[in-house]
């Protein structure tokens, strides 16, 4: 049995809500944390014009066609970026992450998160031609 | 609540992989479905979404980063003040990311 302390008498600082307005890299920790509700949506948004292919084609053309106007538009391209900082972050964050090992030399940081992007970009492309030609 | 709070592995496993199936593959969905297709950049060809192999794809494109978004929400909220609410937030992260992928497997399944 593990003598704990009584947690009534911890110390537990008070952080004012907008403690990540404070600093550069404070905000960017929570912009980095934010992306997750933009990818979000567009899964939803995404799952529900699939729910609408399952209907019928029509029914997926019409859902296509709601998402021309100028606010699910802007919403995408906002989402765009989102996503585009979550993978630039996840990738530079697993470069600390995984450490590759060959005998004594270990591969430096900058190799494993540019290997990670080559591959996002591989694998970008790769659909990008497989969309198009299936 | 306290059996959610005990799945903590299991919920950080999920973060991760779907966190890596968002970073390498969301960003050109985005371009494919959100912005190509509307304003048609490409042929949209949404049969390609029935073949059995892209279903499988599919749900694994949108299940796995739900469990990743719920993650990140709940652990974010109550640093920006939510902190009292934590445990209904679990019920809605984690419920809504179980509830996500149950209605995925029926969507991508009715394709």
């Amino acid at each position: 049995m593990i003598n704990r302390p009584d947690k009534a008498k911890l110390y537990y600082p008070h952080m004012p809500a907008t403690w990540w307005l404070r600093k550069r890299s404070y905000f960017m920790f929570m912009l980095r944390e934010f992306t997750s509700v933009f990818i979000a949506i567009y899964l939803v948004v995404f799952l529900i014009s699939l729910y609408r292919l399952g209907q019928s084609e029509a029914a997926y053309a019409a859902f296509v066609d709601g998402l021309r106007s100028p606010g699910w538009l802007a919403f995408h391209w906002v989402a765009l970026l989102f996503a585009i900082y979550h993978s630039v972050t996840w990738f530079l964050s697993s470069a600390v992450v995984l450490s590759l090992r060959l005998g004594t030399w270990e591969a430096p940081r900058w190799l494993v998160a540019g290997a990670h992007i080559g591959g996002w970009l591989v694998v970008s492309v790769a659909i990008l031609i497989l969309y198009t030609v299936l | 609540m306290r059996n959610i709070k005990n799945f903590e592995a299991l919920w950080w496993g999920l973060f991760s992989a779907g966190g890596v199936v968002a970073a390498f593959l969301v960003p050109i969905h985005i371009i494919l479905s959100g912005l190509g297709a509307p304003l048609g950049w490409l042929e949209d060809s949404p049969q390609v979404y029935q073949l059995w192999p892209v279903r499988l794809y599919l749900f694994v494109l949108i299940a796995l980063p739900l469990f990743h978004c719920a993650h990140r929400i709940y652990h974010t909220l109550p640093e920006i003040g939510l902190k009292v609410i934590s445990k209904p937030l679990a019920v809605l992260c984690y419920g809504g990311s179980l509830v996500g992928t149950l209605v995925t497997v029926w969507v991508v399944a009715s394709l």
